[in-house]
């Protein structure tokens, strides 16, 4: 039923109070965590520096706003509603199509302009914010989500989350939801989790409740075929996250947009663990590589190279095969 | 890097003081580190407040005349402020406070320790003296006084049994028209045992009001507790005025008896007596050392027992609760327990101590499980997150009333004890468990919810164990080892018991594969 700390440090496996004080407390100065913790405010950061992002369409912010809604939000069918200081994806409100008043959300179910309001008085009041502080609702423009992941995506949005570490991305996993995930792309809550080579942007292997898997539980396809599109736009992009944040440790959070390609919609100050289970390696022994260089290097794109070529285990012509997660051929 | 050392080096501060004074305190001081073969000191204080007006005030307070069954290891008398004077007389013995001028809100305190000597409680043989009551009984009441003394006189054969009846009639559930009439007359316990020694007096018994105290850890603002003796056969024997049983009760401090009130206050108005009890456990030995010590032992300890008694029955709880903090961090950080905020089980626990530990689960689980229900119905209604919570507060509030009362009703006292539970946490609690389950769903609450009543039941099991209890009073400077522990556990960078779970998927995985790749190079040459 358990295994021992000697087996999971030979693995390189980081473990939560030792991400906590040696990356979070010792990479993360606290006075940075506002920029990532209130998501406007990295959204104006981002856009500032160049950095894309998905459009920002409205604020409401004050309880007035909220009644003004329906105006707001008059020309707009496909948006989504975030708290600005929100955490693990609570309280963010996608709506995919509008008939009049009737909204439909990302999952099919209908709901009303009064629910809107409501859900956006909540987020007002900071139900889904970090520590229950006041919070400001964004409603953003939705991505338009490339088809590439429509095969592989339960109701959700799937996003790709990398690990950027002193501003070298140093893991990446695909984040699928499923029907029992209820649509959101939480490992814990049941989506799928699919470890992505850095060098190719292909699956190594999936996951779902920290067991192995090879095909989507709610779409059947087979999970090892997943190459991420724009992969050589996407890595650099989330090692530029870094010198906008200056966090050492950073979960940057990217979905991929039919037309502009990688958007980041997150970043993180805190990112969790489980990217390790969907890679099947531990963290650490490649936060020791980077901590041994000595050169520093401040262009976004070199540092992306120097990650794809040190941690890259796949060459972009291997067929996936000898991965393991699908079945060999006959 | 400097920051571990800087945290090794204050731990190491830390267990050196820490240890260093719990050794000099246990060698030099003799305090036992182990609560075994103890015996039970009582630490009685009485707190005299009033309202000066800024006359000559003269406060004068009965204290309790070396009782045979009990000996006072200890006296203090010390009110800033106020002269003091000791008077014996008459079997009492008063102590005076007096001071010239004084003004607003004063307190006298009187603090005693006591031991109960071991074997048969006795009652006091001394003959009775000529009884000072005048039995003065004014027309209605006397005829009533007249009539129901004749009516028990005629059902007993004794003082004693005479005081029975009486008792009998007076607290009868039905009384006839001459005990209403009496019963009329009175509004307190004291005004009864006065009516009561008149009435036998008029027979010619002689009796007299006892007050004493109930020894009882932990009691904070008590009165005395009203009885009285009546003289049979050349023994006092001690009544309860309310239920008749006789013979001094166990753990029962007889403080004054026969006498005048109990507290006379002049040139001041407002006046209140009140005591607090502490029990805590000495050795045979210090007890006997117990003056020597005090003196001794005053400037260079930092004792709680320096402090008032109620004070230290407020640190008797106060001084656990690093205790629950010690278990919350240890299962945080090393088991990596969830728990539905992180000190809340901390305060469950101490709820836990009123309560004990079963019928405390069975309220908790019975209030946050009706305010779950309620909670659900608040969360259609579209309110604003304050308002929905005070809402919920008032719900907790309106649910531990009507356990109260349900249980009152069905005769299970236990229930009672549901006003413990702090219900502002209790709110909180429910709140986030709806929305969890709202998000999450009902798995991730019953983990929570059972996280937190594991935490706070482990909590609750160290902080009531006997030793635990008794190194925490009476050696707070481990209070030091305590905070370098959880310093060095806050350093603390290996794995969590519930990682060695959650990652074993993936050691296993890695296990697969290495023995598939011996076995491909096996086979592929």
């Amino acid at each position: 039923m358990l295994t021992t700390p000697k087996q999971l440090r030979k693995l390189g496996i980081l473990g939560m109070n030792a991400r906590n004080v040696e990356l979070i407390a010792a990479k993360n100065p606290r006075r940075l965590f506002p920029l990532v913790d209130d998501k406007l405010k990295t959204k104006m950061v981002a856009e500032r520096a160049g950095i894309a992002v998905p459009k920002l369409l409205a604020v409401v912010d004050q309880e007035s706003q909220v009644r003004n809604l329906p105006t707001t939000l008059a020309e707009h069918s496909q948006f989504a509603i975030k708290p600005s200081k929100g955490s693990g994806g609570k309280g963010i409100l996608v709506i995919t199509n509008r008939e009049g008043d009737v909204f439909l959300k990302a999952s099919g179910e209908a709901i009303s302009m009064t629910e809107i309001q409501r859900h956006a008085s909540n987020t007002l009041s900071g139900l889904y914010s970090l520590g229950g502080r006041q919070d400001v609702a964004m409603i953003e423009a939705l991505v338009q989500f490339d088809p590439i992941f429509e095969k592989y995506s339960y109701e959700g949005v799937p996003d790709i989350r990398v690990i950027v570490y002193m501003g070298y991305p140093i893991m990446a996993m695909l984040r699928l939801a499923t029907h029992e995930s209820d649509g959101k792309a939480n490992l814990h809550q049941g989506a799928v989790g699919v470890g992505i080579d850095l060098a190719s942007g292909r699956a190594l292997r999936a996951v779902q409740h920290g067991r192995p898997i090879s095909h989507h539980p709610d779409t059947k396809n087979i999970l090892a075929a997943i190459e991420i599109p724009h992969w050589e736009r996407l890595v650099p992009l989330a090692a530029a996250c870094y010198d906008v944040t200056g966090l050492g440790y950073l979960g940057v959070d990217i979905v991929l947009d039919r037309n502009l390609g990688p958007q980041i919609i997150e970043l993180n100050a805190r990112p969790g663990l489980a990217i390790q289970v969907a890679n099947g390696a531990g963290m650490l022994p490649r936060v020791q590589r980077v901590d041994k260089l000595k050169e520093k290097v401040s262009d976004a794109t070199r540092r992306a190279e120097w990650s794809k070529q040190s941690f890259g285990l796949l060459p972009p012509t291997v067929s996936a095969q000898k991965i393991g997660v699908i079945d060999p051929p006959c | 890097m400097s920051a571990k050392i800087k945290v090794y080096i204050a731990a190491g501060l830390l267990f050196v003081i820490g240890l260093g004074l719990t050794l000099y305190k246990n060698i030099e001081l003799g305090f036992p580190l182990l609560p075994g073969n103890q015996q039970p000191v009582w630490t009685i204080e009485a707190e005299v407040n009033f309202t000066a007006v800024g006359d000559p005030v003269l406060v004068s307070l009965a204290l309790p005349l070396d009782p045979p069954d009990i000996s006072i290891l200890d006296q203090d008398f010390a009110s800033p402020g106020y002269g003091f004077s000791e008077k014996t007389a008459d079997f009492s013995r008063r102590g005076m406070w007096s001071k010239r001028s004084a003004n607003g809100e004063q307190s006298v305190f009187y603090r005693l320790d006591v031991h109960e000597k071991l074997g048969k409680r006795l009652e006091t043989q001394t003959p009775p003296v000529k009884s000072t009551f005048e039995v003065d009984f004014l027309e209605p009441l006397k005829t009533a006084a007249n009539t129901l003394t004749e009516k028990v006189r005629a059902q007993s054969a004794s003082p004693h049994t005479f005081t029975a009846q009486l008792l009998l009639e007076l607290n009868a559930e039905a009384p006839d028209q001459n005990v209403r009439l009496l019963r009329r007359q009175i509004s307190n316990e004291d005004e009864f045992a006065t009516l009561l020694v008149k009435l036998l007096s008029s027979e010619g018994i002689a009796a007299r009001v006892v007050r004493g105290l109930r020894l009882e850890d932990g009691r904070r603002r008590q009165q005395l507790t009203t009885a009285i003796e009546v003289y049979d056969e050349g023994d006092w024997q001690f009544f309860n005025i309310e239920t008749g049983v006789t013979g001094i009760p166990e753990r029962f401090m007889v403080w004054q008896r026969g006498g005048r009130s109990l507290l006379e206050v002049s040139g001041a108005k407002n006046s209140g007596v009140y005591f607090s009890i502490v029990e805590n456990f000495r050795g045979s030995k210090d007890i006997a050392l117990q003056d020597k010590q005090s003196v001794e032992a005053a400037l260079i300890d930092f004792s709680i027992y320096s402090l008032p008694l109620a004070e230290q029955n407020a640190f008797k709880s106060i001084l656990l609760v690093p205790i629950g903090a010690l278990v919350v961090v240890v299962m945080r950080l090393l088991v990596g327990l969830k728990t539905s905020g992180t000190f809340m089980p901390i305060l469950i626990a101490l709820a836990f101590i009123q309560t004990s530990l079963v019928p405390g689960v069975l309220i908790f689980l019975l209030v946050v499980g009706t305010g779950l229900i309620i909670r659900s119905y608040l969360s259609k209604l579209n309110l604003l997150l304050v308002a929905r919570i005070s809402a919920v507060i008032i719900v907790v509030i309106l649910i531990m009333a009507s356990m109260s009362v349900l249980s009152i009703k069905l005769g299970i006292d236990k229930a009672l004890t549901v006003t413990f539970f702090p219900m502002i946490i209790l709110a909180w609690t429910i709140e986030r468990m709806s929305i969890l389950w709202e998000e999450d769903g009902p798995k991730e609450v019953l983990m929570q919810g059972g996280g937190s009543l594991l935490v706070a039941t482990i909590a609750y099991l160290c902080m009531t164990n006997r030793i635990v209890e008794h190194l925490t009073f009476n050696f707070p400077e481990l209070l030091l080892i305590l905070l370098g522990v959880i310093l060095l556990l806050g350093q603390y960078t290996g794995y969590r018991l519930s990682e060695l779970r959650r990652f074993k998927p993936m050691v296993d995985q890695a296990r697969e594969q290495q023995k598939q790749n011996a076995d491909d190079t096996k086979t592929t040459p």
